[in-house]
């Protein structure tokens, strides 16, 4: 029979492309996929609202712009702050070098206040103030210090001219920065907080009184930090896991099944490189657990490739050519490579309507591998193996691992 | 393959092994409960990165001086490097720095940690949540499966997706294996796998049962075991991809995983047991029941 050389090379430049994408790209690619904390170091806390406060999703909003201006403060890129209603923000950093301050930076609820001389009753708070106006400065004995606007000036020189030669304490949620003696009434709505020990520290209650209070009262419920170090060794280890689990994989699929085997090797690269790419445009935040379910996806990817294989094996031993049983075997197994995916693809969506945010990410990453894994598998497969078939070069049953002896007569 | 394995003649040696896994289970599991880790129960939980040849004694000796009485401590890590010391009691920041300061002190060198303080709460809600949700998904599995092939088929694979599950959950109970939030994912990837397996299965019995058209107990014999026999290659193949994948993550993916590759490698290895040995072996008895009951009426 004529070898059709057209074909084969039609297949070669197929492997090539594919090769020299995937050897190219996968590192660009690889970059742009956020990874989680347990990868690359960094913390994150789970706030709660506490209770006996009016929570709805818009002040948890508000709660959590509040906090993005002050991790502006800290300068860490790309935080993520979520909302979980109906009381809860997320907040998870990247990379943050000293996580003991940042936490204490996002907690405090900032709530500056100017009360009466017990110290009991609020006279101002923190909404009178004019946003993005408190700046540090220096008291006259050359003391740092943080110099506030208010909005209401007459009200606030109405109160100081009520307290003229008693104290009226300043207070930072419940510690008290100072309780400067009123020597007048003051007017024109500047008021001056003394109380800070050094100029960082003046600078550091200025830019929180900048960033705004926060709406509601937060507790930390649950952390979770990792030294960058350890994040590191974490992605090394699991990428070394994965190498040697899909090495293992190829091998015996090659060995076990030859040439499908090899076709099947080509389409899970493809479809490794296609999950990591749709992770990259879903901006899915690959987590340890989520390179665990990814390696694990690549060992279910070749169910697909196996149904397909044993299907053309099949066929071949009850005695049909080649060509034949690629193609009654390709299509037999059709429908059931769909209904056992599409089984999956159903759990998956009900796990994304009703989980939490977690599960709900990795029924996103779930379903995203079972439909990359179809295209490759039964698409890209079907493309190769008939390529090479037709070609003529892989007429005798041996290529799919069935021996002559096996063949039936029938 | 000259010998064939009669899976049906088997059934009932495997059903009582199938029965003796979940009593099993669920003894080990009312009695002992689960090792439950630190996102189902209060506390702290750090990963103290010490460093090879590790030695357990001295470094729980760095804690008990730091005034952690009787430390809960045991040795993790894929080169046995980690300290993971757990604790009922929230850990501060500051303790955390007192710790990570006396732990670099000691060895010379700048120590990793990895910290998590938890409200049970949450892992709770998170478990809750994961149980419901497998819950409807199996309902939705059972009314799809009962469209494309039919309602046994669709009952007996959710029979066999919950004994994965069970097995698994009482295998981590049983080796007292900590559970946390991570083994709810590992789970879920269980079910998958599950139903995936199965419905291939079926697929073949179902194709069988078009073709031999069984009308005695004889012939539905034939359908099962000839459709487990024609699946079978492709069972032992699938599983054991995927078991490749899981013992290499199990062996080199570090602490934090091991667990959670731990889980899969049961959920998987008993997803491809169930399908066999469960699944199919519910369905023919039912259907066998069905069609006699069928018959009786005809005769009447």
């Amino acid at each position: 029979m004529k070898v059709h050389k057209g074909r084969l090379f039609v297949f070669l430049l197929l492997v090539v492309v594919i090769l020299a994408v995937v050897a190219t790209t996968t590192t660009t690619i690889w970059g742009t996929i956020t990874k989680g904390l347990d990868l690359q170091g960094g913390f994150e806390v789970l706030y709660q609202a506490e209770k006996g406060q009016k929570i709805t999703t818009a002040t948890l909003n508000d709660a959590a712009s509040a906090i993005r201006n002050r991790i502006d403060i800290i300068g860490v890129s790309e935080p993520d702050i979520t909302i979980e209603p109906p009381s809860r923000i997320r907040v998870q950093l990247a990379g943050v070098k000293d996580p003991k301050k940042a936490r204490e930076i996002i907690g405090k609820p900032a709530h500056l206040t100017f009360r009466d001389p017990t110290g009991k009753q609020i006279l101002i708070k923190g909404s009178d103030l004019k946003q993005n106006k408190a700046k540090v400065d220096y008291d006259q004995q050359g003391r740092p210090a943080v110099v506030i606007e208010l909005k209401d000036a007459k009200k606030f020189e109405d109160l100081t001219k009520k307290l003229v030669g008693q104290p009226m304490p300043i207070f930072l949620d419940q510690t008290m920065l100072s309780s400067p003696v009123v020597q007048g009434a003051i007017p024109g709505g500047v008021a001056t907080i003394t109380g800070s020990k050094t100029v960082e520290e003046a600078q550091e209650l200025a830019d929180l009184l900048n960033a705004g209070a926060l709406p509601i009262k937060l507790k930390e419920v649950q952390s979770y930090s990792v030294d960058a170090s350890l994040g590191a060794a974490s992605l090394k280890e699991s990428l070394k896991a994965g190498l040697y689990a899909i090495l293992l994989i190829f091998i015996f699929v090659i060995g076990y099944y030859r040439l499908p085997g090899f076709v099947a090797v080509l389409t899970l690269i493809s479809y490794a490189y296609l999950v990591l790419l749709v992770f990259s445009l879903l901006h899915v935040t690959l987590t340890l657990p989520g390179i665990a379910a990814f390696i694990l996806g690549v060992g279910m990817a070749v169910d697909a490739n196996i149904i397909m294989s044993e299907r053309i094996r099949d066929e071949l031993r009850h005695g049909k050519s080649v060509p034949v049983a690629i193609r009654s075997g390709s299509s037999r197994s059709f429908l059931t490579i769909v209904d056992a995916n599409l089984t999956t693809i159903i759990a998956g969506i009900i796990l994304i309507i009703f989980g939490t945010a977690g599960v709900k990410g990795f029924a996103v990453s779930l379903i995203a591998g079972i439909i990359v894994s179809f295209i490759t598998a039964v698409a890209l497969s079907r493309l190769l193996i008939n390529l090479l078939v037709r070609s003529n070069l892989f007429k005798q049953p041996s290529w799919f691992a069935v021996r002559e002896d096996e063949i039936s007569d029938l | 393959m000259t010998y064939k394995f009669d899976f049906v003649k088997r059934s009932k040696l495997f059903f009582l092994l199938s029965g003796i896994v979940v009593v099993l289970s669920m003894v080990s599991l009312f009695i002992q409960g689960l090792n439950l880790g630190i996102d189902f129960q209060s506390g702290s939980r750090l990963d103290i990165a010490v460093g090879k040849k590790l030695d357990v004694e001295k470094e729980k000796k760095i804690l008990t001086d730091l005034g952690y009485k009787h430390p809960n401590v045991r040795v993790g890590g894929a080169e046995q490097d980690l300290l993971i010391f757990r604790t009922d009691q929230v850990l501060s920041k500051e303790q955390v720095q007192k710790i990570k300061g006396k732990f670099s002190q000691i060895h010379k060198k700048e120590i990793g940690i990895q910290e998590q303080v938890v409200d049970p709460i949450i892992g709770r809600e998170l478990a809750k949540n994961a149980i419901i949700s497998v819950l409807v998904a199996s309902l939705a599995i059972i009314i799809y499966v009962t469209i494309r092939f039919e309602y046994r088929f669709a009952i007996a694979a959710v029979i066999s997706l919950l004994y994965d599950v069970i097995f698994t959950v009482g295998m981590f109970s049983v080796l007292r294996l900590e559970v946390d939030v991570v083994f709810i994912a590992a789970i879920l990837t269980i079910v998958g796998y599950s139903v995936n397996d199965t419905i291939v299965i079926f697929d073949r019995i179902r194709e069988q049962v078009e073709r031999i058209q069984p009308k005695k107990w004889e012939d539905l014999v034939r359908v099962v075991n000839e459709g487990l026999h024609h699946t079978l290659v492709r069972s032992i193949n699938t599983v054991l991809t995927v078991v490749f994948a899981s013992v290499m993550l199990y062996l080199f993916g570090g602490e934090s995983i091991s667990n959670f590759s731990l889980a899969l490698l049961f959920g998987l290895i008993s997803g491809a047991y169930s399908s066999i040995f469960v699944a199919s072996q519910i369905w023919i008895y039912w259907k066998w029941h069905s069609m006699k009951k069928g018959k009786e009426k005809l005769a009447s």
